[in-house]
């Protein structure tokens, strides 16, 4: 639920990433976080077990330059990617006005992106919302791994509706900053033409 | 042209504003802040408070948001209202209309009594001004042209030279 402020002159959006457990999604936002210049980034939020996995969420936000007077900030959210954290996933998508899905190549992980991307769609209709009304961008994650499902076939069973996507190591950085770029613009676009 | 789902104009703002400050001092807070339900920070009352207040606003609206899951759970419809004990300073959270949020800090030069009676007339006050903030958006946003093609080509413009790698 993008909010504009004008009389503090401010644009808001939130941007959630969203995937099964394990991953990449606390990764991406903390390339982003390590990357950018300290004037731009708030601080980073994370509420996490004492094993590192996100319990509740992680937080970011970043604030671009001013355009027309006017600041536009994202405020990146990552969601727990257990399936037992299920009724926290659902409560940060309140208000979500773009999703980067980050799914996990390994064969491995196969199955869970399959149920991550199911719980995605059954948790956006609680909010009346599908995936064809909001910016949505996958990226296809830990390429680099031995056993890494090749992209024809993930995009043929993950995103056979053709949503845009990238390939990712998000550990080195690659394809993060693509993944975000493609869905603040998908974000902003849809503020224009709504 | 941009259509928020949402949109602060100034004179709400101000309203907002004036309601926040009354608030503050009949209540002997330290503090007032909005926030929506999404976690942004929607005004502020009260001194420079020496903490992130981006982090503040998404953790508090988190904290109301589970809190209401808590609340469906349980067979309650939602908690109108929260409270957070600390030895030296409290929070007090309320709802407002449109799932915006209240946050009352407060220490002890006053009491959650009284912080509790002036934030049910705040509240009152507050829902009228979201109410009526959502009816006028239903013609309003459509004044501003200010968010054009231009606008969104710099925005772009912006977006890529932050994502530089």
């Amino acid at each position: 639920m993008s909010l504009i402020n004008y009389s503090s002159r401010e644009i808001n959006c939130k941007v959630v990433y969203y995937g099964p457990g394990l991953g990449g999604k606390t990764t991406n936002i903390q390339y982003v976080y390590e990357k950018l210049a300290p004037e731009t980034k708030g601080k980073l939020v994370t509420l996490a077990t004492e094993m590192d996995r996100t319990l509740f969420f992680d937080f970011l936000p970043l604030e671009l330059g001013e355009v027309k007077g006017f600041k536009t900030r994202f405020h990146l959210y990552t969601v727990p990617g257990q399936v037992y954290y299920n009724a926290s996933r659902k409560l940060i998508l309140r208000g979500v006005d773009g999703i980067v899905f980050v799914a996990d190549s390994s064969e491995a992980r196969f199955d869970a992106n399959i149920e991550a991307l199911y719980n995605l769609h059954d948790n956006l209709k609680e909010y009346d919302l599908s995936l064809d009304q909001i910016p949505f961008v996958m990226q296809w994650n830990k390429r680099d791994v031995p056993d890494a499902i090749p992209v024809s076939e993930l995009v043929e069973e993950l995103n056979p509706e053709g949503y845009e996507h990238f390939e990712g190591i998000a550990v080195k950085g690659v394809g993060v900053f693509d993944t975000l770029k493609c869905v603040a613009k998908q974000i902003l676009r849809q503020l224009q033409t709504t | 042209m941009v259509r928020a789902e949402w949109a602060i104009f100034e004179e709400d703002f101000w309203a907002i504003n004036n309601v926040l400050e009354d608030l503050r001092k009949s209540s002997k807070a330290g503090n007032v802040m909005l926030i929506d339900r999404t976690g942004q920070l929607v005004s502020h009352c009260g001194p420079d408070v020496g903490f992130d207040l981006t982090s503040f606003a998404s953790l508090c609206a988190a904290d109301f948001e589970a809190n209401y899951q808590l609340a469906r759970l349980i067979g309650e419809k939602d908690f109108s209202t929260l409270y957070h004990q600390g030895a030296k300073d409290s929070m007090f959270l309320g709802k407002i209309a449109k799932g915006v949020v209240l946050v009352v800090l407060f220490d002890k030069s006053t009491t959650l009594g009284l912080v509790r009676l002036r934030v049910r007339h705040a509240v009152a006050e507050l829902d009228k001004i979201i109410e009526g903030l959502y009816d006028k958006l239903e013609y309003r946003n459509e004044e501003y042209d200010t968010f054009d093609e231009t606008f969104t080509r710099e925005v772009e413009a912006e977006i890529d030279s932050l994502f530089a790698d």
